[in-house]
């Protein structure tokens, strides 16, 4: 990877690394004794590491082909190794605190392996670390080919990728020392929501400055939706993570709101978060992975304007759904409500395109399982997002909130939407960016297939029948006018629903172990020399897509 | 990049771009697309006239049916209040027995008195209310306070060592460094030889525990161990522990001393639900010693 740097690359790098290295030993040395320190010695380890790795090949020979008539693929082979690694931690910490709901033993009784502790770690570790480093991975690599232009930088690629990898190892690793803002999604502290910022920047600047460079005169779709996911997450992140550090020597931060503005600020942005993290890019993912694997057109560009902008504009009013019932006003909860409704149509409109699309190429559904991936990736969108509005009416809500049913629509959108889109994305790149023909074995596709369907169904219905009994039983009245169930009563009868729900986690896990083993089979099995299968520039004329003096 | 394309299949003219071998059809959005988007915004049309929706520079838009959410709470539990009223006045003013007696209220305290149990005492005595290490069984003989409706009552009411201004309040003091290890151990002995366990001490250790009980215990326990309920001070010729009966819980308990917290629930209980637990907990008493 540092062989496809110039001397003066592997410099800047460097540079760049010294900076972060010195960043880390001021932090240590400030922080000590506080988790603050703990990061410091974490981003002085990762900086030092980095160097030795840039530092011992500094003076090897520098690259002689010319790298422009190539796309730029290095970053997005990490980065899909990175996702497929945070899978596995963000989904193994994520079976076992369901095992631990249903088994509270298993915490053995440490301070770090605490419920509240391990949750955000398996969602921090499945949304960013899993899902952030797919949506990092495929954004650079449809970019490119859709616009058939390498990415706009040598350095900045790998700035993006490791820095916010560096981001969701400093949130995680605070997770487990108790380190949190409160507030959900949005657990990482102020030095790591600075970090983000930065990262994000360059990751914006990047791509902006890659689309300048296509050689196509439109821009496709996918790239619309990858855009508005990197510029509203940019927004929500800021905003939300505006907060005043109790000191510079220790991680604590108090918030800039308070109370119901708190509340609503943190719900514009969880929603938010949903709508733009785990919607609109990966729905970038599908609007090119699909049609690409299913060799078919979109089924119609009228019904992707439709679907983007009704998205981009009704999603970012409905964060106040999540506070009905509450201190706040009603008059926001209307609105919420009302735009949540609207929202359905357009959400609507882009599955019912992506499974359009797939009309003339369903016996490909049925053969190929990467192909059939996507196909209930977009079904399970499809049903998640409808599940998403018809709860956000508020006499819906008033039963399914704060129940399991709510961690089951989560999960109906996390697992069978956004982990199965990205799966069926990363086994559709994996032999293209690796320059094999196929997969390593197209049996363990489908294993892992039918496994992670069968987790996410099991899932569910767990978490519907359960949520639902949940929520009858919270307001059951006997006929002299008081509560027939004691909340005890009510975790007594959840009590099989979380041991089915965390049998289904387990084997969406294994489907996901089995899917890292045939990645990385795949990838040891490529062949050593680059075969050239795409490049960047009208695959006509072959010529250089940017100067070569890049 | 002819835009007259067809794609084969469908028939649908293609917009003619392109990108990596990717396609878009040109296809009209269904009627069926327009037809939802018609009624989702009628809904939200009429729901923005019906309900308060939109904010002004000072106010907001109230909505035609004039409902508000804390307007519709506050209905709501006055209603619950007024439906719950009859059988809570007689709850509050009948004394125990005869609310036990009165087959309708006793079927009033059935239905309620499990639920209100279980959201506010189960957590600490347990479901069946057998207590656990720190805290007392309600279904055995032991009352630290009496167990009579009255001092049950009261001790709902108030609490021990509470924040209530007349909360009860009892604490076994510390006797480290009054009293020495080893006569700790002894004093220990003698109170487990109270109440039956079999430690096969000496006469002569007995009889020293004896001597440190009188010093040091008996003003509290009195001077045949059973405790006083004016007090707080439990029995200890009994077999109920709340902390334990073996040498070295009763070894902690005397060296480091114990402050046990009941809180007090006339903040958040009215008398009536303090009355139905009080009856809940004979209720409870009596089928456990039935079986």
């Amino acid at each position: 990877m540092v062989a496809k740097l110039t001397f003066v690359e592997r410099q800047i790098a460097l540079l760049i690394l010294g900076i972060i290295t010195i960043l880390g030993l001021v932090m240590a040395s400030l922080g000590a004794g506080d988790a603050l320190g703990v990061h410091g010695f974490i981003v002085l380890f990762a900086g030092l590491g980095l160097i030795f790795a840039v530092g011992g090949s500094l003076y090897a020979p520098e690259p002689i082909e010319d790298r422009s008539r190539e796309y730029y693929d290095d970053p997005i082979k990490i980065g899909i190794v990175l996702a497929m690694i945070w899978a596995m931690i963000g989904m193994g910490v994520g079976d076992w605190v369901a095992w631990m709901l249903a088994f509270p033993d298993l915490r053995f009784d440490a301070a770090w392996s605490s419920f509240g502790r391990l949750r955000p770690v398996h969602t921090t570790g499945i949304i960013f670390g899993f899902g952030g480093n797919a949506l990092i991975a495929t954004s650079m690599h449809v970019m490119q080919r859709t616009s058939r232009a390498r990415l706009a930088g040598q350095i900045s690629p790998w700035f993006v990728l490791l820095g916010y990898n560096l981001f969701v190892i400093l949130a995680t690793t605070g997770y487990v020392m108790g380190v949190t803002q409160s507030k959900e999604y949005a657990e990482a502290e102020w030095y790591a929501d600075i970090w983000l910022v930065v990262v994000w920047v360059v990751y914006f600047v990047l791509y902006i400055r890659t689309l300048a460079r296509r050689n196509e005169p439109h821009i496709y779709v996918a790239n619309w939706y990858y855009l508005a996911f990197i510029l509203v997450v940019a927004m929500l992140h800021i905003v939300n993570n505006l907060a005043v550090p109790a000191s510079f020597t220790a991680a604590k931060s108090y918030s800039l709101f308070s109370g119901v503005q708190d509340a609503m600020t943190q719900w514009w942005y969880g929603h938010n978060a949903v709508a733009f993290f785990l919607t609109a890019g990966f729905l970038g993912m599908l609007y090119y992975y699909l049609p690409k694997r299913a060799q078919r057109p979109i089924y119609s560009y009228r019904l992707s304007i439709l679907s983007f902008w009704g998205i981009v504009f009704f999603y970012i009013w409905v964060g106040s759904h999540h506070l009905h019932y509450t201190a706040l006003p009603h008059w926001v909860q209307t609105l919420g409500v009302t735009f949540s409704v609207m929202l359905l149509v357009p959400s609507w409109a882009s599955a019912g395109n992506a499974l359009m699309t797939l009309n003339g190429a369903w016996h490909k559904v049925r053969d190929d399982a990467t192909l059939r991936f996507m196909f209930v990736a977009a079904v399970f969108y499809g049903l998640s997002t409808f599940e998403g509005s018809f709860m956000a009416i508020r006499p819906v809500n008033s039963l399914s909130h704060y129940t399991d049913w709510t961690v089951g629509h989560v999960h109906a959108g996390s697992m069978g939407w956004v982990a199965l889109i990205t799966f069926g994305a990363i086994y559709a790149a994996v032999p293209l960016i690796w320059r094999r023909d196929d997969m390593y074995s197209w049996r363990l596709v489908e294993w892992h297939f039918w496994l992670a369907l069968a987790g996410t169904v099991i899932y569910i219905f767990a978490m519907w029948n359960s949520g639902i009994v949940q929520g009858l039983m919270w307001r059951t009245y006997n006929d002299v006018g008081t509560l027939q169930y004691s909340f005890m009563d009510t975790v007594v009868a959840m009590h099989p629903y979380y041991i089915a729900r965390a049998i289904g986690g387990l084997l969406f896990l294994i489907g996901a172990v089995i899917g890292f083993y045939n990645i990385l089979m795949t990838i040891r099995a490529a062949r050593s020399e680059d075969r050239l299968l795409d490049h960047p520039t009208d695959s006509e004329a072959c010529e250089p897509a940017v100067p070569v003096a890049e | 990049m002819t835009v007259n394309k067809r794609d084969p299949l469908t028939g649908h003219h293609t917009t003619g771009h392109e990108w990596d071998g990717i396609t878009e059809l040109n296809t009209r959005v269904p009627l069926t697309i327009w037809w939802f988007i018609l009624v989702s915004h009628l809904y939200a049309l009429i729901a923005w006239v019906l309900l308060p929706a939109w904010p002004g520079i000072t106010d907001y838009t109230k909505g035609i049916l004039g409902v508000d959410q804390r307007q519709q709470v506050e209905r709501q539990v006055a209603m619950m209040r007024e439906l719950r009223a009859d059988w809570r006045d007689q709850m509050v003013a009948l004394p125990v027995d005869e609310i036990r007696a009165n087959p309708a209220l006793a079927a009033i305290i059935a239905g309620t008195g499990p639920a209100l149990y279980g959201d506010n005492c189960a957590a600490c005595h347990g479901p069946s209310g057998q207590g656990g290490p720190g805290y007392p069984s309600l279904v055995d003989e032991a009352w630290l306070w009496g167990g009579d409706p009255d001092a049950i009552m009261e001790t709902l009411r108030v609490g021990i060592n509470a924040d209530h201004p007349e909360t009860r309040f009892a604490q076994m003091p510390a006797f480290d460094g009054v009293l020495e290890r080893n006569q700790i151990r002894t004093v220990a002995l003698y109170v487990q030889s109270l109440s039956g366990i079999e430690t096969n001490p000496d006469p002569d250790q007995l009889a020293a525990g004896k001597e440190l009980f009188m010093d040091n215990c008996a003003s509290c326990h009195g001077e045949d161990a059973t405790g006083n309920t004016d007090l707080g001070a439990p029995n200890l010729t009994d077999d109920s522990w709340i902390y334990g009966g073996d040498s070295s819980s009763l070894f902690a308990t005397i060296l480091h001393g114990r402050a046990g917290w009941m809180p007090s629930w006339e903040a958040r209980l009215d008398e009536a639900d303090r009355k139905i637990l009080t009856v809940y907990l004979m209720d409870l008493k009596d089928r456990e010693s039935v079986q």
